[in-house]
């Protein structure tokens, strides 16, 4: 059934939206992680105009986020201080992102900017959870399971001034860090229209040193409203989010969700992390070849605003 | 102007099939309409430029509006009509016709790609100033020899003259290119196309052709020329306009994150958390029940 998206001024196939977002979210729901880095290039792939695609996810990521806060809530794994913190320098970072997002729109280098950021921030983040994924495989398997011993970070982060105490997390630390954090994945969320949640879980535990149980919850809170902020930018600067778009992939990807956190269950934590590596990797890789290899067409034609 | 076919598609369908079968048709509606001209000419904005050869347009389409709604899959048009004379059938060339429909015009930003550091980098840009959103041109003979270049130079027909582009800065020395490139670009996406042969003329005075528009339309008024020519010159012209427009859910999104762009993306928040928390609660319900 050929539907045609409002904004987006395409007509695409409802059920090949519905596959993707079931798709996307079987992943989600077996890793644990908000897709938006996977789901953004497939709406690149499909044809959807990449400012209506990078938008639009924001907006279904605010959503797909928040049944999963209000689970965190009812297990009171969310550390509410630290997620407001963090959402302040995070709606900096989104202001900011979306500024460099129109700016660069006006000079043609937009796709450049976000597929250049997903190769780098892919490219990083996959190679590091690919070795320790494999480190901690190796190690599981020789000592059967020795706990490994547990270090408290105390570098730079706790001389820093501005100190401030989070209770739920049990840390008494300078609030510059999360700021800057929160200000890193807000840029992040608003060029490339994901939540953040793969560059923010691992700050929170190895910049932060939050305990791994609030880790998920605060950055699904924190997401929430940085996308949420994200979404109106775009809808009031580009007008580029597109509600249907947005629906459709939602709905296949709760129905995904649930299935995929069903088959997560079944394999080993180490397992599911070296897949999401090579996932990860192999989005990375597409994205760098498009970038190196001789375009089919050298032309692309753009919207002439402003003249 | 629907009202002479109850089913434009299905109208249309079985006049491709049965194109010899659907000629007394064509001949009974060429009738009324040359019994409604006056009316039809008041009625429409179209207009028609007789010619010094006494020959004249007479008009029909199968629907003169476009409603763009959610399950919009493109469009068919049937153009066809007749040509009106007090005048014997002239001696000379055998008569040719044009149809050209033409969507909004815009200016396009055109950009090239270019190494750089390995990585394929947008560099020069020329701002072409108007092109059309969609052009489709369909003749009844090839287009050489309906049309002259002086003639095409005049009225504008071809895809690469409804391109206009007054030139580029100093440092793009071959800017001619940009303006292929929207051609060649749009060609691809079947947004323009020129369609050779595809006009039936029966007896120098009925033509009909069917126009196909893709789903990917944006909204405007779309000018639609009809041009006789005999010999490759222009001897009669009439224009006219199909409105496309989105219709119902499409036209109030569309309008709304337009114009109340705040409100539009609270919407927009507030459908997908419901819509988000709707799912995953039914599914909870429908596990556990």
């Amino acid at each position: 059934m050929q539907i045609y998206l409002p904004i987006a001024e395409v007509s695409v196939n409802a059920f090949l939206l519905l596959g993707l977002g079931g798709m996307v979210g079987i992943l989600s729901g077996m890793f644990g992680v908000g897709g938006g880095f996977l789901m953004t290039p497939l709406l690149f792939f499909i044809g959807i105009p990449p400012a209506v695609a990078v938008a639009t996810e924001a907006n279904q990521i605010v959503a797909s986020s928040f049944s999963g806060v209000l689970a965190h809530f009812r297990r009171r794994t969310v550390d509410i201080k630290m997620g407001l913190v963090l959402q302040a320098g995070g709606l900096i970072g989104a202001a900011i992102g979306v500024l460099v997002f129109n700016y660069l729109k006006s000079l043609g280098q937009v796709d450049l900017l976000v597929k250049l950021c997903y190769v780098v921030f892919l490219g990083v983040v996959g190679g590091l959870m690919f070795i320790e994924s494999l480190n901690a495989l190796r190690k599981s398997r020789r000592a059967g399971g020795n706990p490994v011993p547990k270090r408290r970070q105390r570098g730079w982060v706790h001389a820093l001034p501005l100190k401030m105490r989070f209770r739920t997390s049990g840390l008494y630390i300078s609030v510059i860090p999360p700021i800057m954090v929160g200000i890193l994945v807000g840029i992040l969320a608003a060029i490339m229209g994901v939540g953040g949640g793969f560059i923010m879980v691992p700050a929170m535990i190895y910049i932060l040193g939050m305990p791994t149980k609030v880790v998920v919850g605060t950055s699904l809170f924190q997401i929430i409203l940085v996308t949420a902020f994200t979404t109106m930018l775009h809808a009031t600067t580009n007008y580029t989010v597109d509600i249907v778009l947005a629906v459709l992939l939602l709905v296949g990807g709760v129905i995904g969700a649930q299935i995929g956190t069903r088959i997560g269950t079944y394999l080993k934590a180490e397992q599911l992390r070296i897949l999401l590596a090579l996932m990860v990797l192999a989005v990375c890789f597409k994205l760098g070849l498009d970038l190196l290899l001789t375009p089919s067409e050298l032309f692309t034609l753009g919207v002439a605003e402003g003249h | 102007m629907g009202q002479w076919i109850s089913n434009p598609r299905r109208a249309t369908t079985q006049w491709l099939r049965h194109g010899r079968a659907a000629l007394s048709l064509c001949v009974a509606i060429t009738v009324f309409l040359i019994a409604s001209v006056t009316n039809l000419a008041a009625q429409t904005t179209s207009n028609s430029t007789p010619s010094s050869s006494g020959e004249e347009v007479v008009l029909g389409l199968s629907k003169d509006k476009v409603a763009i709604t959610a399950t919009f899959d493109g469009s068919e048009i049937l153009v066809f009509g007749a040509v009106k004379r007090e005048q014997p059938i002239p001696d000379t060339d055998p008569l040719e016709v044009i149809v050209a429909i033409s969507g909004p015009s815009a200016p396009v930003m055109v950009r090239r790609k270019e190494q750089k550091l390995g990585i394929w980098v947008n560099t020069d840009s020329v701002l072409v100033d108007s092109a059309p959103s969609f052009y489709a041109v369909a003749t009844s003979a090839p287009f050489s020899d309906v049309l002259t270049d002086t003639e095409d130079l005049r009225y504008r027909v071809s895809i690469g003259r409804a391109i206009r582009s007054v030139g580029a800065g100093m440092h793009i020395r071959d800017a001619q290119e940009f303006a292929n490139a929207v051609k060649r670009i749009r060609a691809n996406e079947g947004l323009y196309s020129l369609r050779e042969n595809t006009v039936a003329v029966d007896e120098q005075t009925l033509f009909r052709t069917a126009i196909d528009m893709p789903a990917d339309l944006t909204e405007g008024a779309y000018r639609t020329r009809i041009l006789l020519t005999r010999g490759g010159e222009v001897v009669a012209q009439y224009e006219t306009t199909i409105d496309v427009q989105k219709v119902g859910l499409e036209r109030f999104l569309y309008v709304m994150s337009r114009e109340q762009p705040f409100w539009y993306g609270l919407m927009s928040l507030a459908i997908a958390i419901a819509a988000g928390w709707g799912a995953s609660a039914a599914f909870r319900m429908l596990r556990n029940g």
